[in-house]
């Protein structure tokens, strides 16, 4: 049976239409004094581990755009489809197009078909399409889901490379989260406690990289669906100043000042309270 | 037709995730520890403020290494940028002080530290101490002096100065709240000594918030002519 993709896939091989003018473009800026715009990265933790009931992943949620803070409430477990969630690490944007991109030819999949996508048949479109690529989409990916053949825990690497594991650390903290894993995974844990090894993993990657941070959030699959706990656990600092800053009207100065009335002619008047709260 | 295209770079280096031609291993003598210091000159004291977190790429080393070092009774350096450079430089300094006291009978001011670290900042002109500092203390008169420096030693006198890797966040803000830069119909009361450390907290706490090397703790030296008083407050670790 064909598989109805939104996007048309290439013809043959590898397709490079835009390098050549990266590399023209590059050489321009380069010349020009001038850096092309710098791809903000997450520089993220995140983990997932396959427990008895389902999966369960986990992400935290700091944005880096070199090393200043551009989001401090970024959300990298991105929807698939009801039964599949994916946590993306590295380039922002690639992660959120790969995966949306990867939802809706699931959605339409599952229209034609009729069935809920499997996770092996997601881990394949994603391989291909990063193997297509070449490395070109920065985007690591830990997708985990639960269909009719069990609980599956899959990771993508930005080259195309699939590995099928029970636990797994992505991102500029993996190694941090990858020593909790490492030291505290059983198979078939229990979700209470699966919860609480993937929130310490994060935890340990928030504490000991600078690329993460803030909060954690919390995925888990099962059977019985899904639940999508953001924030799992807010961050214990609190940015709480001493003084107020607030700046009185008037402060900015005005310079010149030219009102220019607009002729209007009352048709119909009607009033909607704004919830200001 | 398959497209023939230059993936590369020109010449061959590192591009990326594509590793084509020879690769020229370069030793850099030089490594960024991150951190952020701050001073502020008042009527009669001065503030110098340092994060402690002490990183390297990715990674921290310490959450406590305080980047303020005690010169004399009257004042205090903050110097932040490549660790290993700050540690001699402030060796150098101390040992210079002795030197002077035991020729003069008498300390250093804060003006004359100033004018001997620019002197020995620009003797390294051509292999310099990566080190961004800020001298905080009282001048001969009691009045509050901040001494801002560049890498190579240049230097200028002033009433408040960020530096380090958060810098460029803080200087705005300092413009605004204490040289009511920007301002329109604003009393501009002078700073007293409770508001300027309530202001450096709070500004520490915006800092941390957004840069990724700053954070831990924070300590704040304070000089007034009673001597030097340390305080140290919380930031956040992650």
């Amino acid at each position: 049976m064909a598989l109805s993709n939104v996007v048309e896939t290439p013809a043959s091989g590898f397709n490079f239409e835009n390098v050549s003018r990266n590399v023209a473009l590059e050489g321009l800026l380069e010349g020009g004094h001038t850096k092309a715009p710098k791809p903000m990265k997450t520089g993220t933790t995140i983990a997932g581990v396959v427990c008895k009931d389902g999966v369960v992943l986990g992400a935290d949620t700091r944005a880096t755009s070199g090393e200043v803070v551009a989001d401090k409430m970024c959300a990298k477990i991105h929807y698939i489809s009801p039964n599949m969630y994916c946590c993306g690490a590295g380039t922002a944007a690639d992660t959120e197009k790969t995966t949306d991109l990867l939802s809706s030819n699931l959605t339409i999949f599952s229209m034609n078909s009729g069935r809920n996508p499997r996770v092996v048949m997601a881990v394949n479109i994603l391989q291909d399409m990063l193997f297509r690529y070449r490395g070109q989409i920065g985007a690591s990916l830990i997708l985990g889901g639960v269909d009719c053949t069990g609980n599956h825990l899959y990771t993508v690497g930005p080259y195309g490379s699939i590995d099928n594991v029970p636990y797994l650390a992505m991102g500029s903290g993996d190694l941090a989260a990858l020593g909790i894993l490492e030291d505290r995974f059983k198979p078939n844990m229990e979700l209470e406690e699966a919860k609480q090894l993937v929130r310490d993993a994060i935890h340990s990657g928030i504490m000991s990289d600078l690329g993460s941070g803030n909060n954690i959030d919390i995925c888990v699959i099962t059977k019985q669906g899904v639940d999508y706990i953001r924030p799992y656990q807010e961050s214990e600092y609190k940015d709480k100043r001493q003084r107020r800053y607030k700046y009185r009207p008037g402060t900015t100065s005005i310079l010149t000042e030219k009102i220019v009335p607009l002729e209007l002619e009352v048709v119909q008047e009607t009033v909607q309270r704004m919830d200001t709260a | 037709a398959i497209m023939f295209t230059q993936v590369y770079g020109d010449n061959g280096k590192m591009k990326e995730y594509h590793y084509t031609g020879p690769v020229e291993h370069r030793f850099s003598p030089y490594s960024f520890n991150g951190g952020t210091v701050l001073a502020v000159a008042g009527e009669d004291f001065a503030i110098v403020a340092s994060d402690t977190r002490l990183s390297e790429g990715y990674s921290i080393h310490s959450r406590d290494s305080p980047k303020c070092y005690k010169l004399t009774n009257t004042t205090v350096i903050g110097c932040s940028g490549f660790h290993g450079d700050c540690l001699t430089l402030t060796k150098i300094i101390d040992a210079r002080l002795k030197m002077y006291k035991h020729s003069n009978n008498k300390s250093m001011t804060s003006g004359a530290i100033a004018a001997m670290l620019s002197t020995i900042l620009y003797g390294r002109r051509f292999f310099p101490y990566y080190v961004y500092n800020i001298i905080g203390g009282l001048d001969e008169e009691g009045k509050g002096a901040v001494y801002s420096f560049d890498p190579v030693g240049s230097y200028q006198r002033d009433t408040y100065k960020a530096g380090g890797s958060a810098s460029a966040m803080l200087q705005p803000l300092l413009d605004n709240q204490i040289g009511f830069k920007n301002m329109e119909g604003v009393q501009h009361l002078p700073l007293n000594q409770e508001k300027a450390v309530q202001l450096v907290k709070d500004v520490f706490i915006s800092a941390a918030e957004r840069d990724v090397y700053t954070g831990d703790a924070l300590r704040i030296c304070i000089v007034t002519k009673e001597g030097i008083k340390e305080e140290t407050v919380p930031l956040r670790k992650d």
